[in-house]
């Protein structure tokens, strides 16, 4: 790690890797190298299983501008189903 | 033409607290006596651009080795495993500086050294170059490749990382080599210039290039940040010294 850049946060529910789905427990948001995006450094997210091997990872680079239109997009998502909850007699999720 | 050939291929070697670690180690098919470079890879991994650069060094002659510093965080592609050590805060200095003890001990080990050993690192393996060679006495030279973060504030330092290289710089056992782009964060120039004056302070043997219009990594012809002319004459610089400090044939 190279700029000491890092939030961790738990997460539940599942996570596709490239061989197949696992439960996930930790997402990672880290500013630094990016492996395969064209960028010197991205926020770079990976959600993971520490029990599991380092493959089970579903990772995303991207540019600081797309990491927080995500970030507002998973906001917004959230607080859509909580409404849609509420008008169908749910409770919070 | 003279017959040329080398053989690169994974090994063991003993690292930190005598654990067994994964190192890449490429050396010339001939008798020797060579001298050896230890690799140390930089924060995205012990990945394919180190496996090339340890070739690049018994291409040119050297017995070269790049221990696995990752090697603890389990197996897996370079990136996953690289993912993983971030998450956990990246790896111990002293972790890191025995990795290297250990591969110094190992190429000193080999019939075919010629009794000269130095120590290269980009990136995150560029501090930890330059801290090694603070905390190490069996080095005859090392090469710091924009080390960022050899220069550290109160609030960067961590239970891992508890010592700002830079306080170690009078302890520094061999001749530096440094380069750096004008261009990057980490380091930027000013806390080039603050390393380079700790250097000045306590008189010690190096060299610094700073490269106008590089940023970090610019030797990686991987990523965008590559610059050819930069590069180029920085793996110049790279092999001439140590050519000088580490000569061929010595004994």
């Amino acid at each position: 790690m190279c700029t000491s850049i890092v939030e961790i946060v738990s997460v539940e529910g599942s996570g596709k890797a490239a061989s197949g789905w696992f439960p996930v427990e930790q997402a990672v948001v880290d500013y630094d190298h990016p492996t395969h995006a064209m960028l010197e450094e991205s926020i770079n997210i990976d959600v993971v299983n520490p029990s599991l091997p380092p493959g089970m990872r579903v990772a995303l680079e991207l540019t600081p501008d797309s990491a927080r239109a995500l970030a507002h997009s998973i906001l917004s998502a959230v607080e859509a189903a909580h409404e849609w909850r509420v008008e169908h007699g749910g409770k919070r999720p | 033409m003279a017959y040329e050939g080398m053989i690169a291929e994974t090994t063991s070697m003993v690292g930190f607290e005598r654990d067994v670690i994964s190192a890449y180690l490429a050396r010339p098919l001939g008798a020797g006596p060579y001298p050896g470079v230890v690799l140390l890879h930089h924060a995205p991994g012990w990945d394919e651009w180190y496996w090339e650069t340890t070739r690049k060094f018994a291409h040119h002659g050297y017995v070269a080795i790049s221990p696995n510093l990752y090697h603890r965080a389990g197996e897996g592609s370079s990136d996953d495993v690289a993912a993983r050590v971030r998450a956990a805060g990246g790896v111990a200095d002293d972790q890191v500086v025995g990795d290297t003890d250990g591969a110094v001990q190992y190429l000193r080990s080999l019939p075919i050294i010629n009794g000269k050993v130095g120590l290269i690192g980009s990136c995150s393996g560029g501090r930890q170059a330059f801290l090694a060679a603070c905390r190490l006495t069996n080095l005859d030279a090392v090469v710091e490749l924009w080390g960022g973060r050899v220069v550290m504030s109160e609030d960067e330092l961590t239970d891992k990382q508890p010592v700002a290289p830079i306080d170690y710089t009078e302890h520094l056992s061999c001749p530096l080599l440094g380069l750096f782009g004008q261009e990057d964060m980490n380091p930027p120039p000013h806390q080039v210039a603050l390393h380079e004056a700790a250097l000045k302070k306590h008189g010690k043997d190096y060299e610094f290039h700073m490269y106008d219009g590089a940023g970090h990594g610019f030797f990686y012809h991987d990523r965008p940040a590559y610059r050819v002319e930069q590069a180029l004459d920085g793996w110049g610089k790279v092999f001439d010294f140590f050519e000088r400090h580490l000569p061929a044939g010595a004994g």
